[in-house]
């Protein structure tokens, strides 16, 4: 029994270990990237290629005072960043790095990491409300009108490749695709020839969830100030900050292993968990690429690709997998 | 676990059986903490809050009688869905600053207490006087078992919900309908 619950210990701290480490060196890898995509040096100057940013921002976002603007809900604004991070770190919890580094690996994994990203909309929802600010109360309408119109493509995508795999659990999903890239979900089979198709319904969604450019409309600097997180300044500003990277991290490893074939290599010799991280890396470097690349869309324009094009298709898709798997 | 333990035979709190009581007693105050926020909040955003806490409560108790599927559609349509729907309908609705109460029905006061006395009196009652049976663990409680049993044991409640949706669907219609021939 004590096994189990040091176990479960040990594994909630590396899960919050992983997504911390990971929020703070991917804000130094964005803005380096920014920064080299716009011809201008980005941090450059603590440490060697400013590898030391992230922990002189770290002090100086926990040294802040903590403001809590006059009229605003205290409770509220207070558990919206927490809620922010929670989430994600749960998420990590049955995420399969490996055949055999997952913490626990779960028969309704998918499921878990989809009821737990639905919490991320609420905390959007409560920072904006919760700040007494009318440009957070419009940005939070903006995030959840998008998270509800993604997460019906995103979840009918995840259908269609769980039927074609008969299991809910991500490492039974990653398992059906091992082998050469040949294996992989995104390379079209004879029961499912429009998986490319999946793939970049799915990508895009990811984006649009993670509320990264160019569907960063819930924090659209030129029309909304900062969006939600207008009123946060120090650590609540920061949780934010780590949630959005650590959901970045949370899609990227979910179209890894739904789409990547997981820790698979592409040649079939190997397998282990560096592949893993060198897929949600390069897709990750893919995320930070597209936002410094493409202007932000319009909230029109975000709504429409979802209901007219995104989810027309991806039905169409799971249609057409259902009849072509009953006929092969 | 038989419910008439001797509190002297009672496992510790440091034991297995002790933590899984004290876990579940956890989830027992979430829910409960979560449903009193939501009746008595002040602003409508907090009652969705407090609901959306009870909601993780209910489905922390779904996984804890051993179906983790269910929890986590309890999670993903009631918070994910529900809670938000409801959020979003506060969002365009005009605010609302200070809880508006209406007249005091004849539930208030005295009478209220004693609804709620008598009620809370009936289910320690059997849930006292129950013979409690441990049940043995039919399945795993997974998404095939839970797949096979609704299409073949439970096919006609699976059809009467899908009607009741249906109905929902149509009655949802109607209302919209009403509202745009002004």
């Amino acid at each position: 029994m004590s096994l189990t619950v040091l176990n479960a210990i040990i594994a909630v701290v590396i899960a919050i270990g992983f997504a911390a480490l990971n929020a703070a060196y991917l804000v130094w890898a964005e803005r380096r990237g920014a920064g080299r995509i716009q011809r201008r040096p980005g941090p450059n100057v603590n440490g060697p290629f400013g590898l030391l940013q992230p922990l002189a921002d770290g002090c100086k976002l926990m040294t802040k005072q903590l403001v809590i603007p006059g009229g605003a809900d205290k409770a509220l604004f207070m558990v919206a960043p927490v809620l922010a991070m929670a989430p994600a770190i749960m998420s990590f919890v049955t995420i399969p790095f490996s055949n055999v580094v997952v913490a626990k690996s779960m028969d309704v994994g998918v499921l878990m990491i989809f009821a737990f990203a639905s919490l991320g909309g609420m905390s959007i929802l409560f920072a904006g409300w919760g700040s007494r600010n009318k440009y957070g109360v419009m940005a939070s309408v903006r995030a959840v009108s998008q998270a509800i119109s993604y997460e019906v493509p995103m979840l009918i995508t995840v259908i269609t490749i769980v039927m074609m795999t008969g299991s809910m659990n991500l490492h039974d999903l990653a398992v059906a695709q091992s082998g050469g890239f040949w294996h992989w979900n995104v390379i079209p089979s004879l029961s499912s020839p429009l998986m490319p198709v999946s793939f970049l319904i799915f990508f895009i969604c990811s984006l649009a969830e993670t509320n990264r450019a160019p569907f960063d409309l819930g924090e659209a600097e030129s029309e909304l100030v900062a969006g939600f997180h207008t009123e946060y300044g120090s650590m609540g500003f920061g949780l934010f900050f780590m949630g959005e990277y650590a959901n970045i991290v949370i899609g990227a490893s979910l179209i890894t292993i739904l789409f990547l074939g997981g820790w698979g290599c592409p040649f079939g010799l190997f397998p282990s968990v560096f592949w893993f991280l060198l897929k949600i890396y390069i897709l990750i470097a893919t995320f930070i690429w597209i936002r410094w690349t493409f202007p932000r869309t319009t909230i029109y324009g975000l709504l429409n690709l979802s209901w007219k094009i995104l989810i027309p298709i991806s039905l169409f898709n799971l249609l057409l997998t259902a009849g072509l798997l009953k006929v092969f | 676990m038989n419910p008439t333990v001797a509190l002297s035979e009672a496992p510790g709190l440091f034991t297995a059986d002790g933590l899984v009581g004290l876990i579940f007693l956890i989830m027992l105050a979430t829910t409960v903490i979560g449903g009193i926020i939501a009746c008595n909040a002040e602003r409508l955003v907090r009652a969705v809050a407090g609901l959306i806490v009870c909601f993780i409560g209910v489905a922390a108790l779904y996984y804890y009688l051993n179906s983790p599927f269910v929890a986590m559609m309890q999670m993903l349509i009631y918070v994910g869905a529900v809670c938000i729907t409801i959020a979003f309908a506060i969002m365009l609705a005009a605010p609302e600053d200070k809880k508006k109460s209406g007249p005091a029905g004849p539930l208030t006061g005295p009478l209220g207490l004693i609804t709620a006395g008598l009620v809370t009196f009936g289910m320690a009652a059997m849930a006292l006087k129950t013979d409690f049976i441990p049940m043995p663990k039919i399945n795993m409680g997974t998404v095939e078992n839970i797949g096979v049993e609704l299409l073949t044991t439970y096919s006609m409640v699976f059809e009467l919900v899908s009607i009741v949706l249906l109905i929902a669907i149509i009655g949802a219609l109607v209302i919209a309908r009403q509202g745009r021939s002004k």
